[in-house]
């Protein structure tokens, strides 16, 4: 029932929930090699504040298998001493973990003030319309996924896009997106401009 | 005036980001030599004495704040380092450190002999890994070399920095909210008193300060609280990196007294040398996207903390965002809004609740379906989160939609009355002016 007379209770649209726990997965472990990077995190703070780390042990697991299933969020609780939930809690809230798979690639577009002053928006159509895909999803080959991000700190190489997280192209006009994804698919990240004041030419 | 650049007078060198550059050309870590002769509160009455002031956003003095972290106490002390850089607008930090991190970590380690802490976490944005990288590889070289780490340089001093990587989320720029993203948590604020000077990280005695601010602490010690007053107009004394983005010819970050007005900065030679493509200049946010817009009659204040602030706007992050005359108010509003909604934290109701619903009478009005009615219950809504949360987000999540009201609420109006947008632009998404939308 409802304690208002004009308002109906619970309705339907109001209260339904679109967020769904992340699939569980397969049983999730480290590489021997992500376990020693982990026990070296938890040496950077006080013994009793293991879960300070749990950023970086997120990291890891993404790094590892593409993306933090249900079963690797029971593993980093279990690494970390705290509950599954508490990891979730974190999981849910930071825009850098992905709770599904995503493409090999993925555009993150900077669509804030100064990136969108220079042409952000038009780079979002143009990526879309060239992939067949909306923000927030794939393509069908797996090799792109498109996300609009909020300000990426580098609005002085308007419009910015970061690739997945090591990869920054500068500039990059409308018109030429087309050449920067054929370019992009088949050079990786050596098709990217990177930062403008890396003057020097690193190995 | 001539202006010597103190900060990134070396970052377009190659390799300015080594040990060997920064010691060659820059007097490396000598600040940090000599501060370690010096008794601890010295330091911090040379800083209280130079007026730097925190290069954050807040402009609050940074002798004070380390003046205030609680002293007698078993507990361990923190200097934690903002490095979260999300301000729309803001890119120092990521110069700085990028090409001169070396700086930062003698200002991390001079910070903490200073307030009697051992260890310094610089908490970088998670979308920074490249800078992470090099600033990783010089905190390696520092150990190296000995100017971290055991008993540095024979004074008995122990320090550790290192640096926290965050993973997506502008709140963890707050500094409570940073505190607890480090302690593992959600990047959400805490209610305050106590300050982090008192119960920060672990509940210990913290100082969180920003990038740019600590980079200062080493030209000070080096060179003396009067130089560095010197460099500015009175209580605002010292370098400022300026960032630049927007339609201007040559957006970048630029590094100048708080004297130069923002005429200067934005039309100068030396700077972003005026408008792009012939436009005239509109509107600038003169620190980043939380705070105020002046138009062309104010652009001849120095641009100071407290000249911008008389002015009417805030310095805050120094981050100018200049808009030339093809941009629409109500789109601009919308930009920000959308930014300032995805970014809530969730833990207020009137900045969670009250973003989303600005965001959408924006969209509305935009879109050309606004009713004049909902100009007033933008300020309502408005209003009604301005000074009613915990962090300063809400009153910045306001803030877009006051001073486009303030200042242009003809073209709100003209929005409504005409039902469409009355100033889209070519470098706006085509499918939604198409549509009528957006």
């Amino acid at each position: 029932m409802s304690f208002h007379p004009q308002m109906e209770y619970a309705p339907a649209k109001f209260h339904k929930s679109e967020r769904k726990l992340a699939e569980p997965g397969n049983e999730f472990k480290y590489t021997p090699e992500n376990q020693a990077l982990f026990d070296e995190n938890v040496t950077h703070y006080p013994a009793e504040e293991r879960k300070s780390t749990i950023l970086f042990a997120l990291y890891l697991v993404q790094y590892q298998q593409g993306h933090i299933s249900g079963a690797s969020m029971r593993f980093v609780a279990q690494q970390i001493g705290c509950t599954a939930a508490e990891v979730e809690d974190v999981v849910s809230y930071y825009t850098m973990f992905y709770t599904k798979p995503v493409g090999k690639y993925v555009l993150n577009v900077c669509r804030t003030l100064s990136c969108a002053l220079l042409g952000a928006e038009r780079i979002t159509e143009e990526i879309g319309a060239k992939l067949g895909i909306k923000p927030g999803e794939t393509d069908p080959t797996g090799t792109f996924t498109l996300v609009e991000v909020e300000c990426l700190g580098a609005c002085d190489r308007a419009p910015v896009l970061m690739i997945n997280d090591e990869g920054w192209q500068e500039r990059l006009r409308p018109e030429d997106v087309g050449r920067f994804l054929d370019d992009l698919k088949a050079r990786g990240y050596a098709a990217l401009t990177g930062c403008h004041l890396q003057v020097e030419k690193e190995s | 005036m001539d202006y010597q650049p103190v900060l990134t007078q070396f970052v377009r060198e190659p390799r300015a980001y080594t040990l060997d550059s920064y010691v060659k050309n820059a007097r490396g870590y000598e600040g940090l030599r000599k501060a370690l002769t010096l008794k601890p509160n010295d330091i911090i009455e040379q800083v209280k004495a130079s007026g730097l002031r925190g290069r954050g956003g807040a402009g609050f003095p940074t002798g004070l704040k380390w003046q205030f972290v609680l002293k007698d106490t078993p507990k361990p002390k923190y200097i934690a380092c903002n490095a979260d850089e999300s301000e729309p607008g803001t890119f120092k930090d990521h110069v700085l450190m990028e090409r001169n991190p070396h700086l930062l970590i003698e200002g991390c380690a001079i910070g903490c002999y200073a307030i009697g802490a051992k260890i310094a976490y610089i908490y970088i944005r998670g979308e920074f890994l490249h800078v992470q990288k090099h600033l990783e590889a010089a905190i390696e070289e520092a150990y190296r070399a000995g100017y971290l780490g055991k008993n540095i340089l024979g004074s008995g001093f122990d320090c550790d920095v290192y640096v926290h990587r965050g993973a997506g989320a502008y709140e963890a720029g707050e500094e409570t909210a940073l505190i607890e993203s480090l302690e593992g948590k959600r990047a959400q604020p805490r209610i305050k008193p106590p300050f982090p000077a008192v119960a920060g990280l672990y509940q210990c005695p913290t100082a969180v300060n920003n990038v740019e601010t600590l980079c200062n602490v080493p030209l000070i010690v080096l060179n003396g609280p009067e130089w560095f007053a010197a460099l500015g107009p009175e209580k605002n004394g010292g370098p400022k990196l300026f960032c630049i983005s927007g339609h201007v010819k040559r957006p970048g970050v630029y590094e100048a007294s708080m004297q130069t007005t923002l005429r200067e900065l934005i039309f100068g030679d030396q700077y972003a040398q005026g408008m792009q493509d012939g436009h005239g200049f509109k509107a600038i946010i003169p620190g980043g996207s939380s705070v105020p817009i002046l138009l062309d009659e104010h652009l001849d204040t120095p641009a100071s903390f407290d000249h911008i602030q008389k002015a009417g706007s805030l310095l805050g992050s120094a981050g100018l965002i200049v808009m030339n005359d093809t941009v629409c108010m109500v789109w601009l509003a919308m930009n920000l809004l959308h930014f300032y909604r995805h970014e809530s934290c969730g833990k207020c109701t009137p900045c969670r609740e009250g973003g989303d619903w600005l965001y959408k009478l924006l969209q509305r009005i935009e879109r050309g379906e606004g009713q004049m009615k909902d100009i007033d219950l933008l300020f309502g809504v408005s209003n009604n989160i301005v000074g009613k949360t915990l962090c300063a987000f809400g009153d910045a999540a306001a803030t877009p939609v006051l001073t486009t009201l303030k200042w242009f609420r003809n073209e709100f109006e003209a929005h409504i009355r005409e039902g469409r947008c009355t100033l889209p632009a070519d470098w706006r998404a085509r499918q939604a002016m198409l549509a009528g939308a957006h």
